[in-house]
């Protein structure tokens, strides 16, 4: 089920403050996060995010097209690297 | 045959009915488009007048229906969105499984296609050499 809308999108709130502070001194270093659960807003765009998958920290660079996605989307949290045995044939 | 929109022969089933064989009309949709032309939805395709199928096919123009190769392309259009921001979703559908979290230890075949047996592995009936 979606998210009331009268609650508008979550949003982390200290990471928004952090993207303001950014836009205001214009520099643009990655910001360090944990909260994959955050919406990207518009704000956050041409903004360089550092998003955790639990174990490193993902680079994301955050384009228009991103808008109303969450960072953990970006900054998977499972690496698949085929099966056993796979590929070989004899 | 009657022919809707180019392409779309519908067949002499009802018209509610052989509307749907268009790409994007559906139950629902072929029955408010019946009614806004007023023809009886129980009616066969193949008995409507060739003006009937023109107010048809106005009333799709002019309510800006996506339907057909517009919708078509709209659907592709978003995945290939989803594919080109490296999102989750997108990797799903690169990789060809399931996109909103089904289980793929089993089941998933509509997405993965046909089953590909791996020699070796366990519960194939290999084990009885």
């Amino acid at each position: 089920m979606g998210r009331s809308v009268k609650k508008g999108p979550y949003v982390d709130m200290k990471l928004l403050a952090k993207v303001e502070k950014q836009e205001q001194t214009k520099k643009r270093e990655p910001i360090k996060t944990w909260s994959r659960d955050c919406t990207i807003v518009p704000d956050f765009v041409g903004h360089t995010f550092l998003v955790h998958n639990g174990k490193q920290f993902i680079k994301v660079f955050i384009t228009e097209d991103m808008v109303g996605h969450k960072l953990g989307e970006f900054s998977p949290t499972r690496i698949f690297k085929g099966h056993s045995g796979g590929k070989g044939k004899k | 045959m009657p022919r809707i929109l180019g392409v779309d022969i519908p067949n002499d089933k009802p018209t509610h009915i052989a509307l749907r064989y268009l790409y994007g009309i559906g139950p629902t949709l072929a029955l408010k488009l019946c009614e806004q032309a007023n023809i009886d939805p129980q009616r066969r395709a193949k008995e409507l007048a060739d003006d009937e199928i023109a107010r048809l096919a106005n009333i799709l123009e002019r309510d800006q229906y996506t339907v057909e190769g517009q919708l078509r392309r709209q659907v592709q259009q978003n995945i290939a969105r989803l594919k080109d921001i490296g999102c989750y979703r997108g990797l799903r559908h690169r990789r060809g499984l399931p996109v909103r979290g089904q289980r793929t230890r089993t089941n998933a075949r509509t997405r993965k296609g046909p089953r590909k047996t791996v020699a070796g592995k366990k519960g194939v009936k290999e084990l009885r050499g």
